[in-house]
């Protein structure tokens, strides 16, 4: 039912407005006081409701960043928890400002869906969990089993490549959920369940006895993921994109949640220009000169931010890895605030 | 008794102009046509002013995405299809996997929703209870609890491939599905099938034989005897005379699964269960009301004949009633298609799953995919209508009514 009133939204966005692109996202968003977020229905560490419907995780912590950029106050979101197949026409029909859903970075979804991606939150890969009780060692292992995976997301296609290169047979059982494809793995319908190895980790923590059940080593794929804006509005699109680079840039500096008012007292020139005590950075990207603070009051550097959601702070324990600065061994690289 | 005199029928001109522009005559007609056009004009604008801010927002449309690649798996084919062919076969896969799960829920259903009607209407009291408790019980619980009760709480707890129920070694049940031999023709199938063809046509030609003595002459012919001899005698011979017509692939567990051998998705039989299931208890009450509707007397009159109770109902009573029971029969079989796109939630390959669903976010192209969809299964609907209504004119026409 969701998708179809989707859909309807967005044949009476497209059919009947007279107006292209609204290039008036900044505004709208203002002028509403919230921030409208695309979320995922419920992914540990990324974006997940706790019991009293508070949002939590690294996706939910760039929204809260935009939103303390515009607001100075990161609980003005309102998050909108969308299905795989569901998040692009939610974009496109302006019930979204911004997607922050896990969502991989490909050529086709940058031109053919009228969506831009912003950055990289998250440098991931597709895996492969399976019971312990298999004794697979190697996702090459795998012939012939049947696998259950999310419909609507790149996953699907990575898996049909993988297994045909390597002259593998197997079964295939999309569903329209995450938890629906969850269930179905722990009833045993299928030997496998592939998505992007962060997604592994978290829907792990949520079977009943997790240790029973080993990620593969393998990882089959590239999936950048990152928020997504709509096309043709470049001051919106600029406003994502520097807020997730601030939150690099603050990690890179040393700015953390705990230092930043002292660091903002600086005289260091770089300081200076990030905190807006010196020029108008904050001003030409249509907020304040003190963004990057409001910015890492709320959510904390890149750093924290992960740590916090899905790495060694949290329940999910992963590592680093790609993700760490590209000055410690990662490849998260973000332009510099000047 | 006097025959009123008929009054001449209306002039052709007059009767046209009357189905044009009612009451209002050539004026109304006018009026008429002004009211399409500006319907046909908004329809117009819209469909224009939609090209061109999908345009100006870069969103990619029009129909040429069905013929690129669709790069994915499907787990139920019944045409052949690999993950190089196009989105248009995606779309004819999806298609014919929502036209099999209807039509064989339709067949289910229809069978236990007479039956459960017969058995709400049976003197039999424990019977009638039953027939009673099972509507109550199906009709009141939502459907897509249904369905994954089906599938997660009864199809999910069979046994792994490994540990599966198997039947003298040829058929293994397991939470994989249903495995059986896979029939492959040999050089006597040709011969066989015409023998069978040659073999049913004889055994139709008895039976009408048959009734025609008994409809004639009141006797009564015993002609199954030589139908059964003809139906197996006949391929019997051509298989002595041809050789073997059809060699089974034995399923055998490789890996995984199963390898050889046809398979029956468990996703298919709890959507055919769900749904038949369900439907059904609306069909029981729909013919049971059906056949309430046909008069007491004609019941007694039948029984007066020293007919049985069931050629009472078969010959007498459910063909008056299915000209009451048609048409919201028609509505069950409408209902029973449509809730076949809840297939998605048990990952069940349907139109909406694979092409509304996957095709949908992989092309990001929602206005055609929804629009096509929404195409086909009023497609599907109209069709489903066209012959039930068929078959309602064909009722009445042989009962002269």
């Amino acid at each position: 039912m969701k998708r179809a009133s989707l859909v309807f939204t967005l044949v009476l966005a497209a059919g009947l407005s007279s107006e292209a692109a609204s290039a008036q996202t900044l505004k709208t968003v203002q002028d509403r006081g919230l921030l409208s977020c695309g979320v995922s229905q419920g992914l540990p560490g990324f974006s997940s409701p706790d019991d009293k419907g508070n949002w939590t995780g690294l996706d939910v912590d760039v929204c809260r960043a935009i939103a303390a950029a515009i607001f100075n106050d990161p609980t003005k979101v309102k998050f909108v928890p969308l299905s795989a197949k569901d998040r692009f026409t939610a974009l496109q029909s302006g019930e979204i400002d911004v997607l922050s859903r896990n969502t991989t970075w490909t050529l086709s979804r940058d031109t053919s869906l009228g969506a831009n991606f912003t950055g990289v939150t998250y440098y991931d890969g597709q895996g492969f969990l399976v019971k312990k009780s298999l004794k697979v060692n190697s996702a090459l292992e795998l012939n012939s089993a049947s696998v259950c995976v999310q419909t609507g997301t790149t996953t699907e296609q990575n898996l049909a490549d993988y297994f045909k290169s390597n002259n593998m047979k197997y079964e295939v059982i999309a569903f329209g959920t995450a938890d629906e494809t969850v269930k179905a793995y722990e009833s045993g319908r299928c030997d496998v369940f592939t998505s992007d190895v962060s997604q592994l980790y978290a829907e792990r923590l949520k079977l009943a006895n997790p240790a029973d059940h080993v990620v593969l080593p393998e990882v089959i794929s590239k999936e950048p993921l990152g928020p997504m804006v709509r096309h043709g509005d470049d001051q919106w699109f600029d406003l994502v994109k520097w807020t997730l680079f601030a939150m690099l840039d603050a990690e890179e500096l040393g700015i953390t949640q705990k230092n930043v008012d002292d660091m903002a007292k600086s005289d260091k020139p770089e300081l200076k220009r990030v905190f807006g005590t010196d020029g108008n950075l904050g001003e030409t990207l249509g907020v304040t000169k003190d963004w990057v603070s409001r910015i890492i009051k709320a959510v904390g550097n890149y750093g924290e931010a992960f740590d916090r959601n899905v790495g060694a702070g949290s329940k999910l324990q992963i590592a680093r890895g790609l993700n760490q600065l590209w000055n410690k061994g990662g490849i998260q690289y973000a332009p510099p605030i000047r | 008794m006097s025959i009123e005199p008929r009054s001449p029928p209306p002039q052709f001109a007059f009767r046209l102009k009357r189905a044009l522009g009612g009451r209002a005559g050539w004026g109304g007609f006018a009026l008429q046509i002004l009211f399409v056009a500006v319907l046909v004009w908004i329809g117009y604008e819209i469909v224009e002013n939609a090209k061109a801010n999908l345009q100006a927002q870069r969103i990619t449309s029009g129909f040429g995405f069905l013929n690129n690649t669709a790069g994915f798996d499907v787990s139920q084919n019944l045409i052949p299809y690999t993950g190089s062919d196009t989105y248009a076969r995606v779309f004819f896969v999806g298609l014919l996997n929502t036209l099999l799960v209807s039509i064989i829920g339709i067949f289910f259903a229809t069978v236990i929703g007479f039956l459960v009607a017969l058995g709400r209407l049976s003197p039999n009291w424990l019977l009638s209870r039953i027939s009673g408790g099972y509507v109550e019980l199906i009709r009141n619980l939502p459907l897509l609890f249904q369905l994954l009760f089906w599938y997660l709480a009864v199809l999910a707890a069979l046994p792994n491939p490994r540990q599966g129920i198997s039947l003298l070694g040829a058929v293994f049940l397991s939470n994989r599905g249903l495995v059986i031999p896979r029939p492959n023709g040999e050089p006597g199938f040709e011969p066989f099938v015409v023998a069978l063809l040659i073999a049913i046509v004889a055994a139709v030609v008895l039976w009408r034989y048959s009734r025609r003595q008994l409809f004639q002459s009141g006797k009564v012919i015993k002609v199954w005897p030589y139908a059964l001899g003809f139906l197996i005698g006949l391929p019997l011979l051509s298989t002595l005379i041809f050789g073997k017509p059809l060699t089974f692939e034995i399923p055998e567990l490789k890996g995984f699964n199963f390898s050889g051998g046809s398979r029956v998705i468990p996703e298919f039989v709890a959507l055919t269960i769900a749904l038949s299931t369900y439907t059904a208890a609306f069909i029981a009450e729909i013919v049971r009301a059906g056949i309430l509707s046909v008069h007491r007397g004609q019941m007694e009159a039948g029984s007066s004949l020293g007919l049985q109770r069931g050629s009472v109902l078969r010959l007498i009573v459910i063909p008056q009633a299915m000209r009451v029971i048609l048409p919201p029969l028609t509505n069950q079989y409408l209902n029973l298609t449509k809730n076949s796109s809840l297939a998605v939630a048990i990952g069940y390959p349907d139109l909406v799953s694979v092409f509304a669903g996957t095709t949908l976010s992989q092309t990001g192209q929602a206005i055609e995919i929804i629009g096509i969809t929404m195409g086909v299964y009023l497609l599907i609907s109209l069709v489903t209508s066209a012959i039930m209504s068929f078959y309602g004119w064909r009722i009445g026409r042989s009962m002269g009514g």
